[in-house]
C-alpha cells in the first residue's frame, strides 16, 4: 500500500505548480487551470487522508470542492468571455486600470 | 375740639393744587390755574390757622404720625407732623405770606410771561410755587431731622427751579445762560451747606441713636459736650448755606434772577429763614455748646454788617433788597446764636412781612417801568420782540427811576411803610423785633451788639437811599415819567402786607410778650424768657436810624440825583464806594480761590486724565492696541499657524501616506495574488513556528 506521505508530497508539488502558474502566467485561462490544479491538490489530500483514516468525511468534502470548483469555473469563464469582448485579449496584465 | 388730625393737609393741599395744575392747568387758563394755586396755598393757611386755634387750647406739642417711612433696625423715621407753637408759627408765616404772594403773582406773572415772550410758562410758575409751599411745610412740620432735611432739600430744589425759571434768558431778558447759572450757583452753594447738615445728622444718629427731636434733645445732655459742639458747628454750615450767611451767602444776590414774587417768597420771607428755624428748633443742642452759640452769633452779626455795607453800593433795586435780606438774616442768626430764640423768631416773622412787602413793591416798580417802556395791549397780543443783549433799558436800575411817588402812589406808600419798618423806626414792626434782638445782644455779647447796631445804621441809610432814589426827585428816564400803577390784584396784597408791617410789632409787644409766652410752650422757660424793653437801646437805634435817614437825605434828597449823574457817595467815599459796588470783590475772590482752581482742576482732569491718559493712552494705546495685538497674535500664529497647520498637516500627511501606499496598488492581479500568497505563507509560518 502506498504510504500517505507519498500522496502528501505529490499534493504539495501539484499545489506549488498551481501557485506558480497563478503567479507567473498572464493568460487568464492558464491561471484558471492553475487554480484548478491547486484545488485538485487539495482534493488529493482529502482523499488520501480519508483512505488513511478510513473515514468518509474527506470523500464528501471532495465532492463539495468539485461542485464549488465547477460553479467557479462557470463564473470565471463568463468573466473571461466578458473581458475578452471588451479588451480583445485575455492577458490579465492588460487589466491594470485599478492601479493606484 | 381740636384739628390736629388735619395737619397733613398743609402739605397735601399744595400738592393737590400742583397736581391739578400739572394735569389740567393749560385748560384752566391763567385765571383758573392761579385760582387753583391760590386755593391750595390758602387752604394750607386755613389749616395752619386751625392748628393755631387747637394749639391755643392745648399748647403742648402734638405729634401726628402720618405714615411709616424708614424702618431699618435702629433707624426708625416715621413721617410724623409735629404741631407745636414753634412749627405753627412758621406754618402761619409760610402759608400766610405765601398766599398773599400767590395773589400778587397771579397779576405779576400775567405781565412777566408776556414780557419774556412765553405765556405758556404761567402754569409752570404756579406749579413750582405750590411745590415750594408743600416742601416748606414739610420742613417746618417735620418731627425729625430727617423729615426736616427732606423739606430742606425740597425748598432748595424749588429755589433752583424758580431762580432758573427763565432758564434760557439773562436777567435783562436777552437770551443767555445767566439765569440758569444763578440757579446753579444757588444750588451748589446750598449743597455745601447741606453737606454740613448731613454730617450733623449722621453724628446725631451715631451718638444718640435717633433723629426725632424729642429723643435727640432728651439724650443730648448725656453726650460729651465736644461732640455736641461738632454737631452744632456742622449744623451752622447748613444754616450758612440756606440762610445765606458768611461765607456761603453769595448765591442769594444772584438768586434775584428769579421772578420777583419768588424773591419775595423764597429768598426773603420763608426759605432763607429755614436756617434760623433750624437753630431755634435745635435750641436744646445749642444751649449745650456755648462756643457754637458764640460762633453762630458772631457769624450772624458779621454777615449783618458785611451785607449791609454792600447794600449801600448797589444800584439794582432788587440787589439792594437781596443784600438787605442777607443782613437781616444775619440779625436773626445772631439772635438765635445768642440764645434769644424768641427775638430771632420775632424778627423772622416781622421780616417776612416787610421784606415780602418790599420785594413785591420792587416788583411793582419794575413792572411799572417795564409797562411804560414797552406797553402790551390787552392780554391777547404777545411780546415777541427779543430784547437785545446789553440794551440800554434795565427796569431794575434805580438810576433811571426817580419821582415815582407821583405816578405810582399806592406802591410808593406801601414801599415807604416797608422801608421804614426795615429801617426800624417806631412804631413799625421792624422796630420792635430789631430792638429786642439788640437788647438781648447788649446783655449777652457787646461785640455782637456793636456789629448789629452798625448794621442797623447802615440799614436805615441804604433804605433811605433807595426810597429817595426811586420815589423822590425828578424822573431820570422816559419810562419813569410814564410809569403805570399795578392792577389791584397786585396792590391789595401789598396793602395787606403793609398793614402787617405796621401792626406786626403787636405779636410780641413789650410788656405783653405774646410770642414769648406762645413759644415758651415749645422752647421752655429757659430759652424763651421775656426781654424787658430797654429804653436806651431803643432810643439809640431809633436815633441812629433817623441820623442815617437824614444822612441819606442830605446826599440824595436835598439835591436829587440827575440823570446819568454819578452817585454822590462815589465822591465822598472814593475807592471804598467802588469796593462796595463790586461787593468787596467776594465773587471774584471766590472765583480766584475756588472756581478757577476748580475749573483748572476740571480741565486737567478732562484734558490730561480723561482725554490723554484715559482715552488716548488707556483706551487707545492699552486696550485698543493691546486687543488688536492680541487679535493679530490669535489670528496669525495661533489660528493660521497652529490650528490651520494642524488641519492642513493632517490632510497632507494623509495624502502623502496614501500616495506612498498607492504604489502597492499595481493593478496587476498577479501582484495581489503574490501578496495573498506571501500573507498566507507568513500566517502559516507564524502558526507553525510560534504557536
Amino acid at each position: 500500500m502506498v504510504p500517505v506521505s507519498y500522496y502528501l508530497a505529490l499534493a504539495a508539488i501539484l499545489f506549488a505548480l498551481g501557485a506558480l502558474g497563478v503567479l507567473i502566467r498572464r493568460n487568464a485561462i492558464i491561471i484558471f487551470m492553475s487554480i484548478e490544479l491547486m484545488l485538485n491538490a487539495a482534493n488529493l489530500l482529502f482523499v488520501a487522508f480519508a483512505r488513511s483514516f478510513e473515514s468518509l468525511d474527506g470523500q464528501i468534502y471532495v465532492f463539495f470542492v468539485i461542485a464549488v470548483a465547477a460553479a467557479e469555473v462557470a463564473v470565471g469563464l463568463a468573466l473571461i468571455v466578458t473581458i475578452f469582448r471588451t479588451k480583445h485579449s485575455i492577458d490579465i496584465d492588460e487589466l491594470s486600470s485599478m492601479k493606484g | 375740639m381740636n384739628y390736629f388730625d388735619l395737619v397733613p393737609w398743609i402739605v397735601f393741599l399744595p400738592v393737590l393744587g400742583l397736581l391739578l395744575n400739572i394735569l389740567i392747568g393749560k385748560r384752566l387758563g391763567e385765571r383758573g390755574s392761579s385760582l387753583v394755586a391760590f386755593l391750595a396755598s390758602g387752604g394750607a393757611f386755613v389749616v395752619s390757622v386751625l392748628q393755631w386755634l387747637s394749639l391755643s387750647a392745648h399748647p403742648e406739642a402734638h405729634i401726628v404720625k402720618f405714615a411709616e417711612w424708614i424702618n431699618i433696625g435702629a433707624l426708625q423715621v416715621p413721617w410724623a407732623f409735629r404741631v407745636d407753637t414753634l412749627s405753627v408759627t412758621m406754618m402761619l408765616v409760610v402759608s400766610g405770606v405765601g398766599t398773599l404772594i400767590h395773589i400778587y403773582a397771579a397779576g405779576y406773572m400775567h405781565y412777566d410771561v408776556r414780557y419774556k415772550g412765553d405765556p405758556a410758562a404761567y402754569q409752570r410758575f404756579f406749579i413750582y410755587l405750590n411745590l415750594f409751599i408743600a416742601a416748606m411745610m414739610i420742613l417746618v412740620s417735620g418731627d425729625s431731622y430727617l423729615m426736616l432735611f427732606v423739606g430742606w432739600e425740597g425748598v432748595g430744589l424749588c429755589s433752583f427751579l424758580l431762580i432758573g425759571f427763565w432758564f434760557n434768558k439773562n436777567p435783562d431778558g436777552s437770551s443767555g445762560m445767566e439765569n440758569s447759572n444763578a440757579a446753579k450757583k444757588a444750588f451748589i452753594a446750598n449743597r455745601v451747606g447741606d453737606l454740613g447738615l448731613l454730617l450733623a445728622m449722621f453724628a446725631i444718629f451715631t451718638l444718640m441713636g435717633s433723629l426725632s427731636f424729642d429723643t435727640v434733645f432728651a439724650r443730648a445732655e448725656f453726650i460729651n459736650p465736644s461732640y455736641i459742639l461738632a454737631i452744632t458747628l456742622f449744623m451752622l454750615i447748613g444754616v450758612a448755606g440756606k440762610s445765606a450767611q458768611l461765607p456761603l451767602y453769595v448765591w442769594l444776590p444772584d438768586a434775584m434772577a428769579g421772578p420777583t414774587p419768588v424773591s419775595a417768597l423764597i429768598h426773603a420771607a420763608t426759605m432763607v429763614t429755614a436756617g434760623v428755624y433750624l437753630v431755634a428748633r435745635s435750641a436744646p443742642l445749642y444751649s449745650l455748646a456755648p462756643a457754637a452759640q458764640t460762633t453762630v452769633a458772631v457769624v450772624g452779626a458779621l454777615t449783618a454788617l458785611f451785607a449791609a455795607t454792600i447794600a449801600v453800593g448797589q444800584n439794582d433795586i432788587k440787589k439792594v433788597l437781596a443784600y438787605s435780606t442777607i443782613s437781616q438774616l444775619g440779625f436773626m442768626v445772631a439772635a438765635v446764636g445768642l440764645g434769644a430764640f424768641v427775638a430771632g423768631m420775632f424778627h423772622l416773622v416781622t421780616h417776612a412781612f416787610f421784606k415780602a412787602l418790599l420785594f413785591l413793591g420792587s416788583g411793582s416798580v419794575i413792572l411799572a417801568l417795564e409797562r411804560a417802556h414797552h406797553p402790551i395791549d390787552g392780554d391777547h397780543e404777545q411780546h415777541h420782540e427779543e430784547p437785545k443783549k446789553g440794551h440800554a433799558f434795565d427796569p431794575q436800575d434805580m438810576r433811571i427811576m426817580g419821582g415815582l411817588r407821583k405816578v405810582i402812589p399806592t406802591t410808593y406808600r406801601v414801599y415807604l411803610i416797608g422801608a421804614l419798618a426795615l429801617a426800624g423806626l417806631p412804631p413799625l414792626a421792624g422796630f420792635f423785633s430789631k430792638d429786642e434782638i439788640l437788647t438781648d445782644a447788649l446783655h449777652a455779647n457787646p461785640l455782637v451788639y456793636a456789629l448789629l447796631t452798625a448794621a442797623a445804621f447802615l440799614t436805615a441809610f441804604y433804605m433811605g437811599r433807595q426810597v429817595l432814589l426811586v420815589f423822590f426827585g425828578e424822573p431820570r428816564s422816559h419810562a419813569a415819567e410814564e410809569a403805570v400803577e399795578s392792577p389791584p390784584i397786585m396792590t391789595w396784597p401789598l396793602i395787606v402786607l403793609a398793614g402787617l408791617s405796621i401792626l406786626g410789632g403787636l405779636i410780641n409787644f413789650p410788656g405783653l410778650h405774646g410770642l414769648t409766652n406762645w413759644l415758651e410752650h415749645t422752647l421752655g422757660h429757659e430759652f424763651a424768657h421775656a426781654t424787658e424793653f430797654n429804653l436806651t437801646v431803643a432810643l439809640t437805634s431809633t436815633l441812629l436810624a433817623l441820623l442815617a435817614i437824614y444822612l441819606a437825605w442830605t446826599l440824595y434828597g436835598r439835591e436829587p440825583l440827575k440823570a446819568k449823574a454819578a452817585d454822590p457817595l462815589a465822591k465822598r467815599l472814593g475807592s471804598l464806594f467802588t469796593a462796595l459796588q463790586n461787593k468787596w470783590w467776594v465773587d471774584e475772590f471766590y472765583g480766584w480761590l475756588i472756581i478757577r482752581p476748580y475749573q483748572r482742576f476740571a480741565a486737567f482732569l478732562a484734558d490730561v486724565v480723561d482725554w490723554r491718559f484715559w482715552h488716548d493712552w488707556v483706551h487707545d494705546s492699552l486696550i485698543a492696541r493691546g486687543f488688536r495685538g492680541l487679535a493679530v497674535f490669535l489670528a496669525n500664529p495661533v489660528d493660521l499657524g497652529v490650528i490651520d497647520g494642524l488641519a492642513n498637516g493632517l490632510a497632507t500627511g494623509a495624502r502623502g501616506l496614501a500616495s506612498s501606499l498607492s504604489i502597492l496598488q499595481t493593478g496587476y492581479v498577479r501582484n495581489y495574488a503574490l501578496m495573498v500568497f506571501f500573507g498566507v505563507v507568513s500566517m502559516l509560518a507564524y502558526l507553525i513556528f510560534f504557536s
